[in-house]
């Protein structure tokens, strides 16, 4: 039989504000354990949630990017449920009435473009870590605590794996350009739960459902959809019978284990949060908010285009919002796009190794990389330094910040030579050391040409372009 | 002597602040009517912080009209350092490291802290009976309660102990315990007072309130702790109030009559008798049906209890308070830690709230009772468009005896829950006395925010009669 699998995700992203959602704590990833926490956001009695506003502009920010119905007042409720990484042990979230409905998004690939529906879109509080250490010991850290996610909840539109790994990539290129979530799966800032069931080809009615949780890379959830739908087919093709429960995804083993069934699933007893009035966005919020929303991947990538960049380099650029950053600070200071794209596309992205995880650690926040290599670019363009100077000074600036490229060039003596004096100098010296190739050219031996043409680059030590070195030489041999 | 007199007499010199706090440290000491958490008064740290008021005072640094005044804290109003129990057991060893809005208020205003007075657990209660510490007993007759949940707030009001206490209501628990003690209390407008550093019960019902021995004292302590809060998203007046004394011409005053045959005849009597006091300082005075009068205590337990299910929550024996020696696993320290911890009563509260938000009973329970909510809040809307306030005993009987109301279902809160589900301001006053001699309370229910209107309503009473003369001891 022909399976068909069905899947819809629920995506939390962690918002890259600089406090909390509920009290002004910092959300800055790592520090020591309970450093970012107050009464507030560790659960003391008496605390009351301060909605801070920055979170309704990002889920604004992000709703009105992806085309959904922006909610004028929407209301937050208590999720409750009891585990120690929740010190209020109730999870603030929206269920009743949430910032955003409906929207979608195009995927592009194998199957053409496909428009995947949003449910919702709800903004929420994080919830801390517990940190299992050595000697069945564990340890609770409430830094995370607290800190804003927006949960975006699709339509069970999914249905294949390659599908939702591009969904998740227009997701997060979606969220990296409006600034809004920094979109580290490893540091766990971008997170995917499957919902996942299967039904033979051409059924109308969804198989049982199953949700899957902790799966952390684009890779892992290949992984996860592979395994599980192999799994229901499975059982239900030897006649067993499938549950709805909760699987936890172990990538490591390369399986899924049962966490709850929907037997003893929890009732979380959603209701109003009684300490947090309605949120409510005027007109005039939400027409600054919608002024203000910055240039999309699609927009730059056919910019990028339009001046003279291939598509497929537009697109490895614009593939993370920091590398695009990158571009356009170079093409700034060099005036130069297609040496800038190349640049990109060539030298940078092998510095990079081309690996997702360096391009994320990648800071370009202060411009001051792209006015670097914005300089090497015109250096290059301008034939004031070669390809060899050029990719090693690329290099240098890369390793080390602290390094000015001008400074470095100078101090390394890798200007070319400008004026034919010092090639004149050199080229003398070789006529004069090689007296017999001399002769054997002006007998008409082309071949020798080639010979002292290679003294003279290799004396010269790339510093002159090898257009001034044969005029050079070709004067003095003809004068 | 009022809270004013004795804050005139400091500002004359008359008297220190420390030999106030010293005279106070010493009946708080004694705590004849376990109005006090016991050790919750830190003679040494008094009276240091009473000699600092005093320099203050006499710096012309504190400019309020209670500044010197001794005042005591409900022990659900964290103040920094000293332990807040809530008089549960879950609460044991939990010290605040941060202040309730209310508490720096009263700092900056000049007001001593004397202690944190007992409580039923963690608020919940009538009668001030069910604080891990024991029954608070009520100074008119103490094999009687002194009702609750403030029951400690009010009998040190009463017994002359503090001319001033702080307390909180949720659905009556300043107004009952000051009508069974014979003091005054006013429970402002939902929203008039932060809630930060108020242990929650029913965050959208709770308000801190304020006790003493007439309408002035408590109006002036009002608008020292009111006004806006950048930690209480809920608190939305926006400055402290400032009370202006009015005349009362044309006061209007509505009656729900046969809601008053909820209460016994002494107290009906009494009652009705203020209402001619009113009538004789020229207020009209009708009667009215009170609408949806019958729903509004199964819709305040509904409500009040699913959000104690939640805000109660927290109390998870890991991070702070009572932990169950026995606990082994996670689910122990839960389990083991909460069944431990909490006393009876709380955790009838906990099921009932849990059962009422269930996703089987949500619809059924919860969500009818938001909606009978917004109609009681219309029909007052509506009530204030006839009168300004609207008169009723604060509650149907006299302080009962102890142990005859511990079984969780009086009702002694029948009059006072519907003002609270309104967010309405509500104030109880003494207007006679009843079965043994206890005081009876009257209570005013005012509109939104309409609590100066109240406070003067409550005034002219106050300026006729003498029951609130017997309240204050000292």
């Amino acid at each position: 039989m022909k399976w068909e699998i069905v899947m819809g995700l629920e995506v939390h992203a962690e918002l890259s504000t600089k406090t909390k959602i509920f009290c002004g704590c910092s959300t800055e990833f790592g520090g020591e354990p309970n450093t970012h926490v107050c009464p507030g956001c560790a659960g003391m009695p008496g605390t009351l949630p301060k909605f801070n506003r920055q979170v309704l502009e990002y889920a604004v920010r992000l709703g009105l990017t992806l085309g959904c119905d922006i909610a004028k007042r929407c209301t937050f409720d208590r999720k409750n449920y009891y585990y120690p990484d929740l010190p209020k042990a109730y999870q603030v979230s929206q269920l009743y009435a949430p910032i955003c409905r409906n929207g979608g998004l195009t995927i592009v690939g194998e199957w053409g473009e496909k428009f995947i529906r949003l449910h919702q879109i709800h903004m929420e509080e994080d919830a801390g870590k517990l940190v299992h250490s050595a000697g069945n010991v564990t340890l609770m850290d409430f830094n995370r605590g607290s800190t804003p996610l927006l949960e975006i909840v699709s339509e069970p539109d999914f249905r294949s794996a390659a599908e939702v790994i591009a969904y998740l990539e227009k997701l997060r290129e979606t969220l990296m350009y409006l600034d809004v979530c920094d979109c580290k799966m490893q540091e766990g800032s971008l997170r995917a739960d499957v919902n996942l069931s299967v039904r033979p080809a051409g059924e109308e009615k969804l198989g049982v459902r199953v949700e899957m949780k902790n799966i952390n890379s684009f890779k892992a959830i290949a992984r996860a959809i592979a395994y599980e739908s192999e799994r229901q087919i499975d059982v239900i093709e030897s006649g067993g019978t499938l549950i709805q429960e909760t699987r936890r995804w172990d990538d490591d083993k390369g399986e899924s284990y049962g966490m709850r069934s929907k037997a003893n699933a929890a009732d979380y007893r959603y209701f109003p949060d009684p300490d947090l009035p309605p949120i409510v966005l005027g007109d005039d919020e939400l027409a600054r908010i919608r002024a203000t929303l910055p240039e999309m991947a699609d927009k730059k990538r056919e910019r990028y285009i339009a001046d003279g960049v291939s598509a497929k380099v537009a697109a490895s650029i614009t593939a993370h919002k920091n590398v695009s950053d990158l571009f356009e600070d170079i093409v700034r200071h060099s005036g130069n796009t297609k040496e800038s794209a190349n640049l990109i596309s060539g030298e940078v992205m092998r510095l990079l190794k081309g690996d997702d995880a360096d391009i994320e650690q990648l800071d370009v926040q202060d411009g001051q990389l792209g006015r670097k290599l914005g300089e090497l670019v015109k250096l290059v363009a301008d034939g004031k330094i070669n390809r060899n100077a050029y990719k090693e000074v690329v290099g240098v600036v890369f390793a080390d910040d602290g390094i000015e490229p001008m400074r470095y060039i100078e101090e390394k003596g890798l200007l070319m030579v400008e004026d034919s004096g010092a090639a004149r100098e050199a080229v003398a010296a070789i006529l004069k050391d090689n007296e017999s190739a001399v002769e054997d050219y002006r007998a008409g031996k082309q071949k020798a040409f080639g010979f002292l043409m290679g003294q003279a680059m290799k004396k010269l030590g790339g510093t002159a372009s090898p257009d001034v070195i044969k005029s050079t030489l070709t004067e003095m041999l003809e004068g | 002597m009022t809270a004013l007199e004795l804050a005139a007499e400091i500002r004359q010199k008359k008297v220190s602040v420390t030999q106030t706090a010293d005279k106070c440290v010493s009946r708080a000491e004694q705590n004849e009517y376990n109005a006090y958490v016991p050790a919750s008064v830190d003679r040494e740290k008094v009276l240091e912080n009473a000699a600092q008021i005093q320099s203050q005072i006499d710096a012309g640094e504190v400019k309020s009209p209670l500044a010197g005044v001794p005042v005591a804290l409900k022990d659900n109003i964290s103040a920094i350092g000293t332990a807040m129990t809530c008089c549960s057991k879950m609460l044991e060893g939990y010290v605040p490291v941060f202040n309730a809005t209310v508490v720096d208020k009263l700092g900056s205003a000049g007001l001593l802290i004397v202690g944190k007075t007992n409580m039923d657990e963690f608020g919940i209660g009538c009668m001030g009976e069910t604080s891990v510490y024991g029954a608070v007993r009520n100074p008119h007759d103490a094999a009687r309660t002194a009702g609750g949940s403030s029951g400690g707030s009010a009998a040190a009001v009463a017994v002359g102990d503090v001319p001033l206490a702080l307390g909180s209501d949720t659905g009556g628990s300043v107004r009952l315990p000051a009508a069974f003690c014979g003091v005054t209390a006013i429970k402002p407008t939902y929203g008039a007072v932060s809630r930060h550093g108020l242990s929650a019960l029913a965050s959208s019902l709770d308000q801190i309130g304020v006790i003493g021995g007439n309408v002035d004292d408590c109006a002036a302590l009002l608008s020292v702790i009111s006004g806006g809060d950048e930690f209480d998203a809920t608190c939305t007046l926006a400055q402290p109030f400032e009370f202006t004394a009015q005349a009362c011409e044309g006061l209007k005053i509505g009656i729900p009559t046969d809601y008053l045959d909820i209460a016994d005849d002494d107290v009906k009597a009494a009652v009705l008798n203020a209402a001619e006091t009113y009538k004789s300082a020229g207020a009209t005075v009708e009667e009215f049906v009170m609408p949806y009068a019958k729903y509004a205590v199964p819709t305040y337990y509904i409500l009040s209890c699913a959000e104690v299910s939640s805000n109660f929550a927290k109390f998870d024996g890991l991070k702070f308070g009572y932990r169950s020696p026995n606990a082994n696993t996670l689910n122990d320290v839960y389990f083991m830690s909460r069944s431990e911890g909490f006393g009876e009563q709380v955790k009838r509260r906990i099921m009932f709230g849990s059962f009422v938000l269930s996703a089987e009973f949500y619809d059924t329970y919860f969500r009818q009772a938001l909606k009978v909510r917004s109609l009681i809040r219309d029909s007052y809307k509506a009530l204030f468009k006839q009168y300004d306030v609207v008169l009723t005993p604060t509650a149907p009987t006299v302080a009962p005896r102890l142990g005859e109301s511990t079984d969780g279902v009086n009702h002694s809160d029948v009059f006072t829950v519907a003002p609270s589900l309104a967010g309405l301001p509500a104030i109880t006053l003494p207007c006679g006395s009843g079965e043994g001699g206890m005081p009876v309370g009257l209570q005013l229910v005012g509109d939104t925010f309409a609590d100066n209107a109240l406070i003067n309503a409550a005034r002219l009473f106050q300026s006729r009669t003498a029951f609130h003369g017997k309240g204050a001891v000292s």
